[in-house]
């Protein structure tokens, strides 16, 4: 580790520019890393995960900005009463809160299992 | 819509001096007397974390150890101190007011702050972790012009943290002149001392443990206090709303959203302003180079939302709890001339702020006002720490050891001149914090958040995902964002009118996000498809090798931990 602390502020700029700072900050030439790129485990791993973040962050924008719509355009259905005295605005922002710490569940939940046995293969496949 | 601006100020983490700033009693800050309880039970916080630090400081030597706790912070107490960032003063006390005046619309600010997160968990946290070492500069900068990127995000920084830092001053002064019954200025030199104390000795690691025992504080209060208010409705949070809409003036239309957003514009600019904000805060950017890899890092987001959703739970809880005991209790309002009238949000004692203080003592006590006093101060103490670290991290790491050294420096040279910065940072700070105190600084939040969102995170989000980033489009691009929603506040109603005295705003909005983030990526976007320099050529050539890292980690600054 110390190798890398005193390396990585020492390399001038240009240096860093034409290679690419994590070029430099690996040990292995070029050609790994066109390997890494071109190996198929690496573009599951990353075709799956980027759609996945992807398809979670538009239901998130959707999900919030459909409550702050429905506050900015539509105040009486959000004052309609649900059962006693509470809201359907009420309840409405409570899934927001809860929608948001699902969403995170879900990709954590993938994350750990799928996209991080991916990365195992792809290290494990790379060291032979 | 200077409603609109002091309340989001309110929101961000200036409740107290915004609502004290434009309420009606501007200038009407009574010293209260002196709170001994509340003093004791802060000064053995105090001591308890000086005594953190001198242990970080120990074992504190390495660049790693100062900006990032030596990578060897787990994914558990990262999202706690994740959290605490975020539970700054004004979210407890300034979003439990805000129910208490209006209700519903408090949950328009807690979902605001909370739907970042998210996005920062699926598209940025793993990435930043795997691409930095110390600062979203690193990341941004990784296949493009060290100099140029590190100056516009550095500048950035230190817009967010000069802005946040001086509300926050001026907000822990009237606080504290409330809590403690403290004159003003001993509280600025007290908050500045004591954070110069936390940075410049115990670095990363003294200041994420100061802010992970706020957090647990101020977590375990919250919760007996929304506990106690549930207890005497049976927990039945229906009765609890209907004696809520039976005391309050407004009656049944606090179930209901109200004039907080009576522009539809304004309103989903303070959302965008809230959501993208969250993802270019440098000092809560900061915390995932703490963390030993991805996976800790995405796991602290993860604890980290379900910590924040809870919190906000509590207080709105805790804010209807306050309208159903508290109203109908004259001991916690100024008393009209006649001594028996009085209004029930305008006239309690201390503003619509002190509502979890005043709460606190209606459900345990005057020991319970004191510790939940205490915790709201250890509160600010810990979230100045945090911002003074991060513009600290800006001066040494990217302006000095990058731009002006260009590199030829030691880890030891940068280290100290971090030190230094954070002495001077929090000597500025405490000056500021004077300077300000009868200003009106509630537009200071929202223009640190609006900033994050208009400049460090469409540098850092477009530099990550998009291949054709260049130097030349994320210098300028940055740069718009940066300048526009700094004309666009300054060309606002709460600056333009409220401080220079013109008689109507040249821009109509309250938040700018909406307009100046959009304007940031675009410029961006444009400014590198016209790039035709070689240079932009061999940037665009270097993504591979910042999109393998940034995709796997491999090659990625490990622990530190010695």
């Amino acid at each position: 580790m110390s190798t890398m602390q005193t390396g990585g502020p020492s390399v001038t700029s240009d240096a860093r520019t034409l290679h690419g700072g994590g070029a430099l900050d690996m040990p292995e030439p070029d050609h790994r890393l066109d390997r890494i790129a071109e190996h198929p485990t690496f573009k599951t791993l990353v075709h799956e995960r980027t759609r996945f973040g992807w398809i979670l962050t538009g239901l998130m924008l959707v999900v919030y900005f459909g409550f702050i719509g429905l506050i900015a355009f539509d105040k009486a259905l959000l004052a309609t009463k649900v059962g006693g005295t509470a809201s359907l605005g009420f309840y409405m922002g409570m899934f927001v809160i809860v929608f948001a710490f699902v969403l995170t569940g879900i990709y954590v939940a993938r994350a750990n299992t799928r996209y991080d046995r991916l990365s195992a293969d792809l290290i494990r496949s790379l060291a032979k | 819509m200077i409603r609109l601006v002091s309340l989001l100020g309110a929101g961000l983490g200036l409740g107290p001096v915004s609502a004290l700033a434009a309420g009606p009693d501007i200038g009407a800050v009574q010293q209260q007397a002196t709170n001994w309880p509340a003093i004791f039970m802060f000064l053995f916080f105090v001591l308890f974390t000086l005594g953190i630090t001198y242990r970080a400081a120990k074992g504190s030597k390495s660049a790693a150890d100062f900006y990032a706790a030596g990578g060897g912070i787990s994914a558990r107490t990262n999202a706690l101190a994740i959290a605490g960032d975020y539970m700054s003063a004004a979210s407890f006390l300034g979003i439990s007011g805000l129910v208490y005046s209006s209700g519903f619309d408090g949950l328009i600010y807690s979902t605001g702050f909370l739907v970042g997160w998210p996005i920062v968990l699926f598209l940025i946290a793993e990435r930043l972790r795997n691409l930095g070492k110390f600062t979203f500069a690193d990341v941004a900068s990784f296949r493009l012009d060290q100099t140029s990127i590190r100056i516009i995000s550095a500048t950035g920084t230190l817009v967010v943290v000069a802005f946040y830092l001086i509300a926050q001053m001026v907000g822990a002064g009237k606080l504290i002149q409330l809590l403690f019954g403290l004159p003003y200025l001993y509280a600025v030199v007290i908050v500045g001392a004591l954070m110069i104390i936390y940075v410049a000795f115990g670095g990363m690691k003294a200041t994420t443990w100061v802010q992970v025992i706020k957090a647990c504080l101020l977590l375990g209060g919250a919760t007996f206090m929304a506990g106690a208010v549930l207890y005497k409705y049976g927990f039945s949070p229906e009765k609890l709303f209907a004696t809520a809409v039976q005391t309050h003036p407004k009656g049944d239309a606090i179930m209901a959203p109200g004039g907080l957003v009576s522009n539809p514009i304004d309103s989903l600019s303070l959302g965008v302003g809230l959501m993208f904000g969250t993802a270019g805060l440098p000092h809560i950017l900061m915390r995932f180079f703490t963390v030993s890899d991805a996976q800790a890092a995405r796991k602290s987001v993860f604890y980290a939302t379900g910590l924040i959703g809870y919190f906000y739970i509590l207080t709105f809880i805790i804010g209807f709890g306050g309208i159903a005991l508290l109203m109908s209790d004259p001991s916690y309002f100024k008393l009209g001339t006649d001594g028996t009238t009085y209004d029930k949000i305008k006239d309690m004692i201390g503003g619509t702020n002190m509502v979890a203080v005043n709460l606190a003592n209606a459900v345990g006590g005057p020991y319970f006002l004191g510790f939940i006093s205490a915790v709201a101060f250890a509160t600010i103490l810990a979230v100045v720490a945090g911002l003074t670290l991060a513009g600290a991290s800006a001066i040494s790491h990217d302006l000095y050891a990058q731009v002006f050294a260009r590199g030829r420096t030691t880890e030891q040279a940068e280290v100290n001149l971090s030190k230094a910065s954070a002495v001077g940072i929090g000597i500025v700070a405490i000056y500021l914090g004077y300077v300000f105190e009868n200003q009106n600084v509630a537009f200071m939040v929202g223009l640190a958040f609006s900033v994050a969102a208009s400049c460090n995170f469409p540098v850092l989000a477009m530099s990550i995902l998009w291949r054709g980033t260049t130097t030349w489009g994320a210098l300028i691009g940055g740069l718009v964002g940066l300048v526009a929603a700094v004309v666009m506040v300054v060309l606002s109603d709460a600056v333009w009118v409220k401080t220079f005295g013109h008689p109507v705003a040249l821009f109509p909005y309250a938040n700018p996000a909406l307009f100046s983030m959009p304007l940031a990526f675009l410029t961006i976007w444009a400014v590198s498809k016209i790039d035709r320099t070689r240079r932009g050529d061999r940037e665009r050539a270097a993504f591979d090798a910042q999109f393998v890292r940034s995709e796997t980690g491999i090659g990625a600054s490990g622990a530190h931990a010695h």
